[in-house]
């Protein structure tokens, strides 16, 4: 307090603030990126451990030795699947009232807002069959979801059969507590959006659908399960949701448990973890990891329908069979013992999942960050925003100090409205404006919508001429030329401060990932010295260029680069998921990057052409 | 696993200690007996019920010696001039869709503890028959401290009761009677057990491995003669049971009693009056070769249960024939042809209740009341008592019927009372033929202070059942019945007219989870941190938004000072 309410130290300190401001924020902005790299290093990442006392110890003996039955199962689901090229709606009836299941069906429909080029589908219905195995004495008021997810093609048959054997074999025990519902989706991710906003009696995202006849109460937990070969080499285990929300760090250590136990080989990320953290190898192949996962949750996609159960506060992970190369293989068995245990463990819940960690990263299946500790790095990030704040801020304290003029400043507050006018635009016209484009360009709906969002985005470039305009008549002070630009920048860095924070806040990884690019150049940007090296960084590090990087740097992290053609595909691809899953689950990206950052971006860019 | 079974058991606090052979004629009697119903959805439903009846004014008399009759509950109806008791402990939850109307009317709820789940439940319902309620000097009842009741009742049956707030009566229910719905979680300690007859089969280990398991005591007075002069005392003490046929017969529909209790029935109890098994034998495609009873039965009973006609197969222990031939009686049942694997056929009234939305601020109740009668409507009376902690919204109350609004006929809402009372809401809604019907209202959840949080708050709070009450129209009109001469399950099927008869469901109780601090030390540390932050809060402001100007060291102190008096004396401005 001393320190700035005394006149002189505080004069010292703001000189100190103005002087160094340039290598202070380089040493922040070091400091933050190096924070992020140790985070995979012993001290910083920690084991994880069971929290949770009811699912404490791995006290349970699992019995399924359905393996037979559940390869018979797939067998004609995927026989009668092939039949009918849907989902076989009445077999599965009647296979889950054969194994003693209450079953029954819900129809959906959806009509996507432009074709869906990569899944080939635009006005889609279908049916949901669920079976739910009544607790004994119980009074259904709490339940757990086993999920498997049917896409359009034939896979995931024998993660069917899988169900459906663990129904046959969870059925004849007395020991549940909880009921269990067996559902089957059409569609992979829309059936189980319609199946859960049905099941909450909610309408979020404009899905027709049938009211479901059976409930189960509460649901506690879920697993989803996919599976497409009898046997398997791995099981990788996916954890990041729809806006990047993750479930409760115990469900992971729970699947961590049993796959120890059962001496299964479990993927994070398709990555084997590494065994020595000690070395600096350990370390190195847990930083791929841990990129891989930034990159997946700052997509804010769900990476498997467990992610869509995470906003109605249901945890819940995706379970993958992997079938490669490897020697050693594992059968139906042995995953279904791993789900038995699971499930057994998870019936044992006194309490929803709430012991562990929520807000974590991972640099390996048993090793975590916890928030406190990588909070610091975007922090760093951030501060080198408020540096530069500071610094303008005084600079124009000192430049304002009498020189009020009598038309005001104008200035800084021209470019705020047609940016955000942009963004809105960018939000809103490519899938309303996809009819016109169709009718005048001879291109598909899907194309004529990732095309005018490009369109929309380069067309914001050309803003300053035309803000500027109006202003160049009205700005007459000769004295601060530079107070417009200044001002501008000011309300731009607070603008971006503010976002990248809330952003990190809920979304680390996003807000990471879009801190180390948009940051440095944000605090470059000035209508002074080398423009183009600026505007050639400036646009380098866009929101839109930011993603076209993840993309190429994800697929150097899955060790299957990509060609500079491919990866322009990839990104096209990219943008209309990224719009499709906006509309169909609420994935808050798009509207984050169109309506927050993108005019934010357009912000330093009228500051890097002010005249 | 065996071991984790809570051994609860029936509260049989029926062997008085001695002196029942007596030569003095009995005032007192026994009766016994079992229904064994096969369900709609291929389950087996058992009901025991043993009635106890004692002509003696325990009211007025000053009884002492008891012969039958359980003397703690003897001395509870003489030292509370109660006038009728009903006490059910239920686990596990009716199915309506797949077993039919309740037998008997209990709701259920149930409390996990770990994988030995005990749970229960109380139901203080309304009387059951009709018949009169003779005139007692009424005493105050309910008693003035309403913590009495719960803890008398809690010595007597071993049980944890606890109501959350006060007990209250529905509107429609008669004056003066202390009702408290249900209390969901109430746990049941313990129990006694007299092995005689047809309490041979209650095992424990079999009646814990079923789907339902409902337990109940009534107690109420009766009419020893038209006139009602004078009364008697009857203690109902019932155990309805539902076998998982899945589980127990590997998928056959099967069943006979060793299969089921692992038990056979070997002699009468000596101390009962009328020992009998009952089965219903009613077939439900008028087709009378897809079963058969072994062994055969000696006599069959006819009569209108639940609205439909029902065959009943008797087997009557005290006939010494039926168990001297084989010193044992083990009554199976085959199907001849196996019942086809269709869904079972829907009762006319059933329902379903859950919580809709998500997050932790607001949700919406939800109850769908399905009249599945193709032709006829008929008016059921919903009664939904929601704790004080789920702030209702009233004018969100929402009933709809086949997309119209349906206006109910009669509402009656009393609001709640923080830490108090529960808001109750009762009214009168016509279903219409063929219909499914939504009720909804949308409620806001409110923050507990931090120790009125239960050791698991993370678990979420309870919502009761809610009570539906319906005459729902009968597929064949039924005879007034002599309550005396008939069955007495008979008296579990009250009748009004022949062309209705009376059901009362109970929902689904519900988990609705509250906002909950995160009782832990990250919860601690947000608090410290808040705390610090906001008293920092305003230095730092004060400081970043004051300008600060250099005021001029005062030179010449004492000597200035004294010149300024002067000069303010004089009226001229200060040095």
């Amino acid at each position: 307090m001393g320190l700035l309410s005394d006149p002189v130290r505080r004069r010292a300190l703001a000189r100190l603030v103005l002087r160094l401001n340039a290598p202070l924020c380089v040493l922040s902005y070091v400091a933050g990126i190096a924070w992020f790299l140790a985070l995979v290093f012993p001290p910083l990442t920690q084991r994880t451990y069971m929290s949770e006392n009811a699912m404490g110890s791995t006290m349970v003996e699992e019995q399924f030795a359905g393996g037979d039955r559940a390869r018979a199962f797939a067998r004609d689901f995927a026989a009668h699947r092939k039949k009918s090229g849907a989902l076989p709606v009445a077999w599965l009836e009647r296979t889950m009232r054969s194994v003693g299941l209450e079953v029954y069906t819900q129809s959906f429909s959806r009509k996507l807002p432009f074709p869906d080029e990569t899944h080939e589908r635009y006005m889609v219905s279908g049916t949901n069959v669920y079976g739910i195995l009544r607790a004994p004495r119980a009074a259904s008021t709490e339940s757990l979801v086993l999920t498997v997810p049917c896409g359009s093609d034939s896979t995931n048959s024998q993660a069917v059969g899988l169900l459906l054997a663990l129904a046959a074999h969870f059925r004849g025990q007395i020991y549940w507590a909880k009921d269990i519902v067996f559902l089957v989706t059409e569609h992979d991710l829309l059936g189980t959006e319609a199946w859960l906003e049905a099941y909450h009696d909610v309408n979020v995202t404009g899905m027709q659908s049938s009211p479901l006849q059976g409930r189960a109460g509460a649901i506690q937990a879920a697993v989803a399960l996919e599976l497409s070969s009898d046997v398997v080499t791995s099981l990788d285990v996916a954890v990041e949701g729809l806006n990047g929300q993750l479930p409760n760090l115990d469900l992971l250590n729970l699947f961590q448990t049993f796959c120890q136990k059962g001496g299964l080989l479990c993927t994070l990320q398709g990555k084997l973890q590494p065994e020595d953290w000690t070395s600096l190898d350990g370390p190195l192949q847990g930083l791929q990891t841990l990129l891989l996962m930034v990159l997946r949750q700052a997509s804010g996609r769900p990476h498997g329908s467990h992610g869509l159960f995470l906003r109605y506060r249901v945890e819940a992970l995706t379970l993958r069979g992997i079938n490669s190369f490897r020697q050693y293989k594992y059968d139906l068995v042995a995953v279904g013992k791993a789900l038995e245990g699971m499930f057994r463990k998870l019936n044992h819940l006194l309490e929803r999942l709430h012991q562990s960690f929520f807000l974590y990263l991972l640099p390996g299946l048993s090793r975590f960050v916890s928030i406190g500790l990588y909070m610091p790095a975007v922090g760093f990030l951030l501060l080198v925003l408020g540096l530069k704040a500071l610094e303008l801020w005084m600079q124009l304290h000192e430049a304002g100090m009498g020189l009020e003029e009598p038309g005001g400043a104008p200035g800084p507050s021209v470019p705020l409205p047609p940016s955000q006018a942009m963004g809105l635009a960018l939000y809103v016209l490519p899938v309303l404006g996809q009819h016109v484009a169709t009718q005048h360009f001879p291109v598909a709906e899907a194309e004529a919508v990732v095309l005018t969002l490009l369109a929309i985005y380069a067309a914001g470039l050309a803003l300053p001429h035309n803000t500027h305009r109006p202003l160049s008549y009205r700005v007459v002070s000769t004295q601060a030329p530079d107070r417009g630009w200044m001002a501008l920048k000011l309300v731009a860095l607070i603008y971006l401060a503010l976002q990248l924070g809330c952003i990190a806040l809920t979304n680390f990884s996003l807000g990471f990932l879009l801190a180390t690019t948009m940051v440095p150049t944000a605090a470059l940007a000035k209508p002074h010295g080398p423009r183009t090296l600026y505007a050639a960084l400036l646009v380098l590090t866009s929101p839109a260029a930011t993603l076209l990087g993840s993309l190429f740097l994800w697929r150097e992290l899955q060790e299957a680069p990509l060609s500079l053609a491919e990866g322009w595909q990839l990104f096209l691809a990219a943008l209309a998921q990224g719009v499709l899953e906006h509309h169909t689950y609420g994935a808050l990206l798009f509207p984050l990057l169109s309506l927050g950052l993108y005019p934010c971006w357009l912000l330093f860019w009228n500051v890097l052409f002010w005249k | 696993m065996a071991a984790a079974m809570p051994l609860a058991l029936l509260v049989l606090l029926l062997l008085g200690p001695g002196g029942w052979c007596l030569a003095e004629p009995p005032r007192d009697s026994l009766r016994e007996e079992l229904v064994i119903t096969p369900l709609p959805s291929g389950d087996v439903a058992a009901t025991f019920q043993f009635r106890t009846r004692w002509d003696s004014e325990l009211q007025r008399e000053g009884v002492s010696h008891y012969r039958l009759f359980p003397k703690a509950l003897g001395q509870l109806i003489s030292k509370y001039s109660l006038r009728e008791l009903h006490l059910s402990f239920t686990q596990g939850f009716w199915r309506t869709r797949y077993w039919g109307p309740p037998f008997l009317q209990a709701p259920s709820v149930w409390i996990n503890l770990g994988r030995s789940s005990v749970m229960s439940s109380q139901g203080s319902s309304a009387p059951l028959s009709t018949s009169s309620t003779p005139p007692t000097q009424s005493l105050p009842l309910p008693p003035s401290n309403p913590w009495v009741w719960p803890m008398t009742l809690t010595t007597t049956f071993c049980a944890m009761l606890c109501c959350r707030g006060r007990w209250s009566a529905p509107k429609t229910s008669p004056p003066g009677r202390s009702s408290c719905p249900v209390v969901p979680r109430a746990s049941l300690i313990s129990f006694h057990l007299l092995q005689a007859g047809l309490s041979v089969l209650l095992k424990a280990d079999r009646l814990f491995h079923t789907s339902y398991h409902s337990q109940a005591v009534h107690i109420r007075p009766v009419c020893r003669n038209a006139r009602c002069t004078s009364i008697s005392w009857e203690l109902r003490q019932t155990l309805s049971v539902v076998f998982d046929a899945f589980i127990t017969g590997q998928g056959k529909k099967d069943w006979s009693l060793f299969r089921m209790f692992s038990r056979t029935l070997t002699e009468p109890c000596p101390l009962a009056s009328e020992s009998r098994v009952y089965v219903d034998i009613t077939t439900y495609n008028q087709d009378n070769e897809t079963l058969e009873v072994h062994p055969p039965p000696t006599t069959t009973y006819q009569d209108v249960i639940l609205g439909t006609r029902k065959t009943y197969a008797i087997y009557d222990l005290l006939d010494t024939a039926m168990i001297n031939n084989s010193r044992n009686l083990n009554i199976q049942l085959k199907w001849k042809r196996p019942p086809e694997n269709e869904a079972p056929p829907v009762p006319f009234l059933h329902a379903q209740r859950y919580v809709s939305g998500y997050g932790l601020q607001k949700g919406e109740l939800s109850t769908l009341l399905y009249n599945t009668h193709p032709y006829r409507a008929f008016p059921v009376l919903l009664l939904d008592t929601v704790p004080w902690y789920l702030r209702l919204y009233v004018h969100t109350l929402t009933i709809t019927s086949k997309g119209k609004e349906n206006k109910p006929s009669y509402i009656h809402y009393q609001p709640a009372q923080d830490r108090l009372q529960p808001h109750l809401l009762e009214m009168l809604i016509q279903l219409p033929a063929n219909s499914v019907t939504k009720v909804s209202i949308q409620f806001e959840r409110a923050l507990l202070k931090w120790t009125e949080y239960t050791p698991d708050p993370n678990h979420g709070f309870y919502v009761s059942p809610s009570v539906l009450s319906a005459l729902v129209p009968s597929m064949v009109a039924a005879k007034p019945v002599d309550w005396e001469e008939s069955p007495l399950f008979n008296s579990l099927f009250p009748v009004s007219d022949g062309s209705n008869y009376f059901v009362r469901l109970y929902t689904e109780p519900l988990l609705v989870n509250l906002p909950t601090p995160d009782f832990s030390m990250p919860y601690n540390v947000i608090c410290l941190t808040c705390t610090v932050v906001a008293v920092c809060y305003g230095s730092f402001y004060n400081l970043l938004t004051r300008t600060f100007h250099i005021e001029e060291p005062r030179t010449g102190g004492l000597a200035k000072r004294l010149a300024n008096l002067i000069r303010r004396a004089r009226g001229v401005p200060p040095l």
